[in-house]
This record gives C-alpha cells, sequence and structure tokens, in this order.
C-alpha cells in the first residue's frame, strides 16, 4: 500500500479494466485478466459479454472464479457451450472483440511464452503451457495483456514463443494472414505499453503515479521507449478501488479462505 | 450396450497397459475416482491425453502410471504448478515423461475430428509460434480453395475414454449438464468408454436438447457418489478448493506424495473407503 491509499497490483487491475468498452465481446483468462474484466463489469462496462474457455458466454460471477471452469460461470452465462464449441464458433468465428490475457515473459513486440523457461528438453522451469492463447492471440479482435513488470518477465528474447504478438515487428502479422489485430496494449503494475503504430514496438505510454522512468528501465530487459507525449495514469478512483476490494473480500469469503490467484 | 458394474471391475476389463487414456472434464466433472482405480490397479505404460492435467494425472504420474502426456494446459488452476509433472519431465522421476503439447482450441478440435472418423484437425493457430518447432505432431496445410495457410493436428482416437456424469439411468444413458468441456468427443472419438456417475434413476427427465449419451455409445457405468471430487459435480457439491490447495504441499516433495498415495489409494480398496480416509484425516470442525 502506498501513501495514496492503493496497492501497485491495485492500480495495474483498475488502469486494465479501464481498457474494456461497455458492450464488448472479451474472452477471459484467470487470474488477473478475469479480476480486471469483472471489474470493468462491475463499473463502467455492465453490458461487458465475458467468455471463458470451458464455455460459458455471457458469465456474470458474483465472486471471482478460482478456476477457469468454476459453477458459478455456468451458472450465471447466458449460455454454456462446449469447448470445441467455444474456440470454433465464438473465438475462430471472429466473435471474440477483446482477447484478454497473462503471461510469464513477453517480448519488445508483444510476442508471449507460457511454456517454459530455459530449454524446451531440459527446462529450468515447466511452465503450465499454451491453454487456449495461440488460437485466441491469433483469432481475437485484439489483445489485451496484463502482467506485473520485471527485467524477469520483460525479456529482450523469449525462451519460447506460445502465442504470438507482433512476431518481429511492422507489418508481421498482415503478412501472416493473422486475423486478429494482435496486442493494442499491455498493463503492468508501473505502467501501460502500447505498440509503436509502425514499428509495433512496445512503448511506454503513461506511467502510474509515483513511477519514475528508470523504474521502468530496471525492470525491462531490452532498451524500453516512452513516447514523447507521457502521461500519468489516472490514479484508481474511490468507486474502482471499493468495488475491486469488494469482491475479492467477497471472493475470499466464498472460497473458504482460498485466495485467487492473481499474478 | 453399456454394462452397470463397479469401478473396479469396469477399470479392470477396459483399461489394458500400454493404452491412450483420455480421462476428460473442464474442471467440472473430472473423473478422480476412476483415476484412483487406475493408481490402485498399477496400470502401466499409459499415454495419458487430457486437455487440462491438474491434480488428476498429477496422481497418475507421480505413482508411475504414464510413459507420455498430451496436453494443452498442465496446472493446479487457481494454485500453480503441478509438481509430480514438473518433476517427471524436468528431472524424469519416476520415470521419464514424454510430452507432446497443444493449445486448447487444438486439441479440442482433435477430439472433434476423432469423433468424426477424420484423420486430423484444421485450425486457424500456430503461425509464428513455436510449438509446431516442438511438436512434429503440429503441420501446416493450404486450404484447396483459398490457399490460405492453416494449421493441421491429428485426430485424438483414444482406446479408452473415462468421463464422470451426474446421472444414468437403468438401461445406461448418461446424462450431464454445466460445464461440458470436452466429454460427450472424448467419448465419441474413443473405441470404448466408461463413464462414472452420481446417481442411477428410473427416469433422466432430460430435455429435448440435453447432453446425453446413449448407453450404445458407452462400455460401462459405474455409480460412484462423489467420484468428481475434489472437482465439483453441478448440482451435486461445489469444487473442494482446499484441498486443490493442499494439493500443493502434499505433491511438492516426493516423500510426502508417496505416503499420501500408499495412505490414500494404495491400502484403500475403493473410493468409499478413500473417502472414509479423508473424512477421518480432516482437521476436527472442517468438513
Amino acid at each position: 500500500m502506498n501513501p495514496a491509499g492503493y496497492t501497485t497490483n491495485e492500480m495495474m487491475t483498475v488502469a486494465a479494466a479501464r481498457l474494456l468498452r461497455n458492450g464488448a465481446v472479451c474472452f477471459v483468462g484467470i487470474g488477473l485478466p478475469s479480476t480486471a474484466a469483472n471489474l470493468a463489469r462491475l463499473t463502467h462496462a455492465p453490458d461487458i459479454v465475458l467468455i471463458y474457455e470451458s464455455g460459458p458466454i455471457g458469465a456474470k460471477p458474483p465472486v471471482l472464479p478460482l478456476s477457469i471452469g468454476d459453477g458459478n460461470l455456468a451458472e450465471t452465462a447466458d449460455t454454456v457451450v462446449s469447448t470445441p464449441e467455444i474456440f470454433r464458433y465464438w473465438l475462430q468465428g471472429g466473435r471474440v472483440d477483446v482477447g484478454f490475457l497473462g503471461a510469464a515473459q513477453i517480448d519488445r513486440f508483444a510476442n508471449i511464452n507460457t511454456t517454459v523457461i530455459g530449454d524446451y528438453s531440459r527446462p529450468a522451469t515447466r511452465l503450465p503451457g499454451a491453454g487456449g492463447a495461440p488460437e485466441i492471440a491469433s483469432c481475437a479482435g485484439e489483445v489485451v495483456l496484463v502482467l506485473k513488470q520485471s527485467a524477469r518477465a520483460f525479456v529482450n528474447k523469449l525462451d519460447f514463443v506460445t502465442s504470438v504478438g507482433h512476431l518481429d515487428g511492422g507489418d508481421a502479422r498482415a503478412r501472416l494472414r493473422l486475423p486478429g489485430k494482435g496486442p493494442v496494449a499491455v498493463v503492468t503494475d508501473l505502467c501501460m505499453m502500447n505498440p509503436d503504430q509502425r514499428t509495433k514496438e512496445l512503448t511506454v505510454t503513461s506511467l502510474h503515479p509515483g513511477v519514475t522512468r528508470e523504474q521502468v528501465r530496471q525492470a525491462t530487459g531490452w532498451q524500453i521507449r516512452f513516447a514523447e507525449a507521457l502521461q500519468e495514469t489516472p490514479a484508481p478512483t474511490d468507486t474502482e478501488l471499493s468495488v475491486l476490494r469488494d469482491l475479492e473480500a467477497r471472493t475470499r469469503i466464498a472460497h473458504g479462505g482460498a485466495g485467487v490467484v492473481s499474478a | 450396450m453399456a454394462e452397470i458394474t463397479t469401478l473396479r471391475e469396469a477399470i479392470a476389463a477396459h483399461v489394458r497397459d500400454g493404452d491412450l487414456l483420455a480421462m476428460e472434464g473442464f474442471t467440472h466433472l473430472i473423473p478422480f475416482a476412476a483415476g484412483h482405480e487406475v493408481i490402485r490397479q498399477k496400470k502401466r505404460n499409459l499415454t495419458l491425453v487430457r486437455m487440462t492435467p491438474d491434480v488428476i494425472y498429477d496422481q497418475l504420474i507421480g505413482a508411475g502410471c504414464a510413459k507420455k502426456l498430451i496436453f494443452s494446459w498442465g496446472g493446479n488452476p487457481g494454485v500453480g504448478s503441478l509438481h509430480r509433472l514438473r518433476d517427471a519431465v524436468e528431472r524424469d522421476w519416476p520415470q521419464p515423461l514424454e510430452i507432446q503439447e497443444h493449445g486448447h482450441g487444438d486439441l479440442s478440435n482433435a477430439y472433434v475430428a476423432g469423433a468424426s472418423n477424420l484423420p486430423f484437425a484444421m485450425l486457424r493457430a500456430y503461425l509464428g509460434s513455436d510449438l509446431p518447432k516442438h511438436n512434429d505432431k503440429i503441420k501446416f496445410i493450404q486450404c484447396p480453395f483459398t490457399g490460405e495457410t492453416l494449421a493441421a493436428v491429428p485426430a485424438v482416437r483414444p482406446d479408452v475414454t473415462v468421463i464422470h456424469a451426474q446421472k444414468a439411468d437403468r438401461k445406461g444413458n448418461v446424462l450431464l449438464w454445466g460445464i461440458l468441456g470436452v466429454q460427450k468427443e472424448a467419448v465419441l472419438a474413443a473405441r470404448k468408454a466408461v463413464v462414472t456417475v452420481e446417481e442411477i434413476v428410473d427416469d433422466l427427465q432430460a430435455p429435448p436438447n440435453a447432453c446425453i449419451l446413449p448407453a450404445w455409445t458407452v462400455a460401462a457405468v459405474c455409480c460412484v457418489p462423489g467420484g468428481a471430487a475434489p472437482s465439483y459435480a453441478h448440482g451435486y457439491y461445489e469444487r473442494d478448493n482446499r484441498f486443490y490447495q493442499a494439493w500443493d504441499a502434499i505433491a511438492r516433495e516426493r516423500e510426502t506424495f508417496q505416503a499420501w498415495i500408499e495412505k490414500h489409494i494404495l491400502q484403500t480398496g475403493d473410493f468409499a473407503e478413500f473417502q472414509q480416509v479423508m473424512r477421518d484425516s480432516r482437521p476436527a470442525g472442517v468438513r
């Protein structure tokens, strides 16, 4: 908790939530993306449509799901379909506006790794793997990424490209005829980044209150660029904070003290 | 036609060493009781396929049942790593584990292809990804009509698929609802299917579009109430989140894992005995 009365994690979740417009159809990963998407639904975006890869479409969970297939997602959804249908008709069918994902590692073109740290055949750390991310990264209209910033996560070269962002930059996605636009924003606990319009290299466009350029440089494994018109992210409002904290408190009680993994 | 039998008899009759075995259930209706029975009967050299090999496959892998894993996301949902899976991949314990990994869209399509008697599935994915470099089962093909490049993956055709469902009737027709994952596709893609259910009833009372697996698509139906725990069965019981968290500590070290498997699975005769051991070992005041 900083002197302003909110944590850097809360700033990250709030900043990510603000990117989701009311009415958007949003394919949500578990953890931080799910927290931010539900915060959006409970604040400025009551008509947002949340799709979880297990099958619920239009889920309105009263508390945050601990897993991607919790019962409250099915109970509150407009409809529940099979997992193949989610991926075939709804994601690949072009009906998802925003894919909202986390990652273990990210590079300057917002390609992401959720597979291994180190060599693939003898990994230093075996991560959970792809999940739905390769298909979401290909087919969602656009992608928003949310993850905590550190030099270990924001690396010069990924150990493994699980899901593509802008590949090696420029018009690489268009040349491969990928259906979606790819990552349009990366939200961290320090700042917001957007791909440069031409090169697609991630550029810091907004620092969260109290964060310095030097902090961001230290937490990035490449020479990070800053936008000329660098903004300050508006601090969380009282409403955003109270809705988020209520949601997390309800969640803790509902899961019998089991916490929600938020990173 | 489905035989209504005990889980012990069903696993003994239908799962053989070396089989390609699918135990599906996307967070919901995970066939844990059946997984325990596979461990109890010391099945070996299985190739396990499952989209989300969570705690159920951590148990099978750590117990030495598997030589290969085909999957798309391997973690303990909401908690973290699967330590037994990682120990097998990173340090070959208790034996080397070959892995073949995909994405969810890919693997769910591969079950659809299996159920459809097609040799492969195709989808829009993997352009630019490193996964095809490490999995030679992911290939690219040209659409004969538009020239577009699409990913192709082989159909999944399990020797046996095992699922858990809410109800069966006395003929063995199976009804499931809630989050369905790929259970129906996995059953229809397999040579044989074993289904555990919460209860067997006279009449399923299912509406016309309900997800029903007719008795003639299933080899065996076993009544195992609570058989999806610690996952959940919609309409019957909730997910035991505390167990998923406790599993992190149990599975982290080989010794604690082995002691848990010995006490809870190898030294119990069936799932009802397992449930009794679990109840007895809970601290006072905890459900």
